[in-house]
């Protein structure tokens, strides 16, 4: 965790004042509508469909259960007792009363969290892999990275108002588990062969309705230059692009429309001019920030747990949780374990407050009281000792947070769609609902092996349905909820040397009750072409196209019953 | 006369803001007194500007960046940078860069769609004066300025990111 100093602490109290008095004078009719707007969005407070809706950093995903408490506090005290994690690492409340909101801000305050710039156009949340700090393929800490970035943002005055959002993640291991490609901006750490930290600079990815995949116009930036560098191409960009057309407002168009050559040369040319100016970074200043990160005190543990191995061998059902939920460490003897939050029959992503507070028991006592929370929407404990682990599962069962399907077709990225969200065209939580209802049998799931599934409720794109192996997307026809289903995308180098890419649609959309048969005319196409159980769907999408499975979906092929074929497949 | 926000007072302004004509038609421009015109008048007639009586500074609309009076700095004693509605942001880097990269020490006055909202971040740019909009209480706006007082970045007012201060402290 980092650990705020006075300022930091100063900072967020006096934002928390600022939007009081902001909120005061328009609930006392001294500030338009439009301009309170505006204000609020720079705080993370939306109005939606039924009620406020107020967002909540966890910068880069990482909290402490103090924290959790508190989330689970305001969602008893001022909401509807459960909050939504989303994509973006941040938790969302669906019911505050807007009069209540600087009251839960200051509440906040009180853990060393806000909700500042968590909306409206200006830099957002700074986003990472959630494995930072504990990965194997580290490179460098990202966390340290992305706060050096948050307290530079962290309103500056000349990016308040840039043309859109700016999304900017970090990704700090071999491996990109932080969908840095699809970003704004996407920072990757590089080691020079002199052992010199640097980033690579990968600009103007994003989703929304018109994707892109970002293009690297910098390969090595020594890590001195991060701040001026951003402060050049958000520079060019708060310049340049565009404000009469709100959809070709993100700086992926200014590049686009520019070319990535001149963009580059603009970036390089601005960045010039402030190279070795006041910005530059200093080593004092990455080593105080790197301090102020609290870090477990690992105890000295054998690599392997003989205890564990011999539970493994024994219960088939911890085997799979641990097959899919515990990852790697870099510190012999622990794991990161995924709680899911995609138990089927809950909305992705949601957690109640009775949740919250008994994950936050779980953190204190089996994970240094550290969380994370990843941007598939499911909570992390990073630091567990492998001697804890069938424990933890045993405790995490009862918590309903033990769905053994990390990577797998039912952990499913889902945005709140049109239950919650007034732009949605579509519902998307039932229909993630009814596939995980209809694979519902753990064995086949296991068989159909990795597997990225998202849904978004319209082109906007929230639930990251381009970058999912199959990405859903709800549509509007004459008033009617359609789904329109793609392949083929990937979020990015989660495996090295598979960068990111677009998913293509297979054509026309589908009645939301026929979607659990095509997904399943997809894994049947799939299974049917696959060379072992090592080419997983993306793969194999990659490999043969899009064509074979739109033919077996839309009939073309001989479609044998959908059903005795997954019987098939998991006997 | 307008109320004007200049150095944190509230104090009268006697500036006429000239505004093109119709179809981007030069007004004229009156013979005396202190004016502020657009960037395309100063342009076209900028050595006959320089020998009228009264002041003559001139106005950037939003898009009209720091770079086109660069040249003329030392000749402006007033540079007034236009926001053509709050949520466009372009005047923050125009004003940073006439500040920063051009050493302009005239002053650089906000017109436009100017609330008191605002005020915090266009000082940090490096803008002293604010005509604010219609209807905005500017004795009110007045405590904008003490808002945030803690701040991470450098900026026109305060040149050292935090980072520095910090070490320096
Ligand atoms: C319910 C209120 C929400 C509204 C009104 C909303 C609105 C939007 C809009 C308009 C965009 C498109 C921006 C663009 O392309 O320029 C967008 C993108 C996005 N939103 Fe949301 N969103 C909401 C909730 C969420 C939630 C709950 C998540 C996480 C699950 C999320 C994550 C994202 C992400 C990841 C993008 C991605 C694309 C990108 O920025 O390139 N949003 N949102
Ligand atoms: S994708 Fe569309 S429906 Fe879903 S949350 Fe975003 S804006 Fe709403």
């Amino acid at each position: 965790m980092y650990i705020y100093d006075e300022i930091d602490q100063k900072i967020v109290d006096q934002r928390v004042e600022q939007f009081r008095g902001q909120t005061q004078r328009f609930l006392a009719g001294k500030l338009s509508e439009d301009e309170f707007r505006a204000l609020r969005l720079r705080n993370g407070l939306y109005v939606q469909r039924y009620a406020p809706m107020l967002r909540v950093a966890v910068p880069y995903g990482l909290l402490s259960s103090k924290q959790m408490r508190m989330f689970a506090h305001i969602a008893r005290k001022y909401d509807r007792d459960y909050g939504h994690f989303s994509t973006r690492q941040n938790i969302q409340y669906n019911w505050p009363k807007l009069e209540e909101v600087p009251d839960i801000l200051a509440d906040l305050a009180t853990v060393q969290m806000h909700a500042i710039q968590t909306s409206g156009n200006c830099v957002r949340n700074i986003t990472t892999d959630h494995f930072a700090g504990v990965a194997r393929d580290e490179i460098v800490d990202s966390f340290v990275w992305c706060e050096i970035i948050r307290q530079w943002s962290t309103f500056h005055p000349e990016f308040n108002w840039l043309p859109r959002k700016f999304k900017i993640a970090v990704n700090g291991a071999t491996s990109d588990r932080a969908a840095t490609e699809v970003h704004d901006i996407g920072l990757h750490a590089v080691r020079a062969d002199d052992g010199a930290v640097g980033f690579r600079v990968v600009i103007g990815g994003g989703l929304g309705r018109a994707p892109m995949v970002g293009h690297t116009i910098r390969e090595f930036l020594p890590w001195q230059h991060l701040l001026t560098y951003l402060e050049a191409a958000l520079r060019i960009y708060n310049r340049h692009g565009r404000r009469d057309n709100i959809h070709k407002a993100r700086i992926k168009f200014v590049v686009k429309e520019h070319g990535v050559q001149r963009f580059r040369e603009e970036v390089e040319a601005e960045w010039l001019q402030l190279k070795d100016g006041p910005n530059t970074l200093i080593q004092a200043e990455v080593d105080r920030i790197e301090r102020r990160f609290t870090r477990p005190a690992y105890a000295k543990l054998p690599g392997r747990d003989a205890a564990l191995d011999a539970l493994l061998a024994a219960d088939t059902a911890f085997r799979h949780w641990h097959m899919r939920n515990v990852h790697p460490h870099k510190v012999p003897g622990y794991a990161a374990v995924t709680l899911s939050l995609k138990q089927t029959g809950v909305p992705p992503g949601d957690a109640t407050s009775a949740q919250l507070d008994a994950v936050a028991d779980l953190a204190d006592r089996y994970s240094f009281g550290e969380l994370r929370v990843s941007h598939e929407q499911n909570l992390i404990l990073a630091d567990v000792a492998l001697t804890d682990l069938h424990a933890l599962w045993g405790e995490a069962k009862k918590l309903g947070m033990a769905t053994p399907n990390i990577g797998l077709l039912t952990n499913i990225i889902c945005c709140p769609g049109g239950d919650f969200c007034s732009l949605a065209n579509a519902k998307s939580i039932p229909v993630a609902q009814s596939i995980q209802e209809r694979f519902d049998n753990l064995d086949y799931l296991h068989d159909i092996g990795e597997i990225d599934l998202n849904i978004s409720g319209c082109m906007n794109a929230c639930g990251h349905h381009h970058v999912g192996h199959i990405g859903i997307l709800g549509v509007d026809k004459g008033g009617e909820e359609w789904y329109q289903i793609e392949i083929g995308g990937n979020q990015g180098e989660v495996r090295p040397g598979m960068r990111a890419s677009l998913g293509k649609v297979i054509g026309p959309s589908f009645a939301r009750a026929e979607v659990p048969d095509v997904i399943e005319r997809l894994i049947e196409c799939y299974l049917e072409n696959r060379d072992s159980e090592a080419e997983r769907f993306i793969d194999v999408a990659h490999r043969i196209g899009t064509e074979p499975f739109k033919d077996h979906v839309y009939g073309k092929a001989d479609p044998q019953s959908p059903r005795r074929r997954r019987q098939l497949a998991a006997s | 006369m307008a109320k004007l926000i200049r150095n944190r007072r509230v104090v009268a302004d006697n500036w006429l803001l000239l505004e093109l004509g119709a179809g981007g038609a030069l007004p004229p421009v009156p013979a005396e007194g202190d004016v502020i015109v657009p960037l395309t008048v100063w342009l076209a007639r900028r050595d006959a500007l320089a020998v009228r009586l009264g002041q003559t500074g001139v106005w950037l609309d939003s898009n009209e960046g720091a770079e086109t009076v660069a040249a003329d700095l030392r000749r402006l004693p007033l540079i007034a940078v236009r926001f053509a509605a709050f949520t466009d942001g372009r005047g923050y880097s125009t004003a940073r860069l006439l500040r920063e990269r051009y050493g302009y020490s005239g002053e650089i006055r906000a017109i436009g769609d100017v609330g008191r909202d605002h005020l915090l971040n266009m000082q940090r740019c490096g803008i002293d004066a604010f005509a604010l909009r219609e209807g905005e209480d500017a004795e009110g706006a007045l405590q904008a300025f003490e808002e945030l007082p803690a701040s991470y970045q450098a900026s026109v007012v305060e040149p050292q990111p935090l980072f520095r201060r910090r070490v320096a402290g």
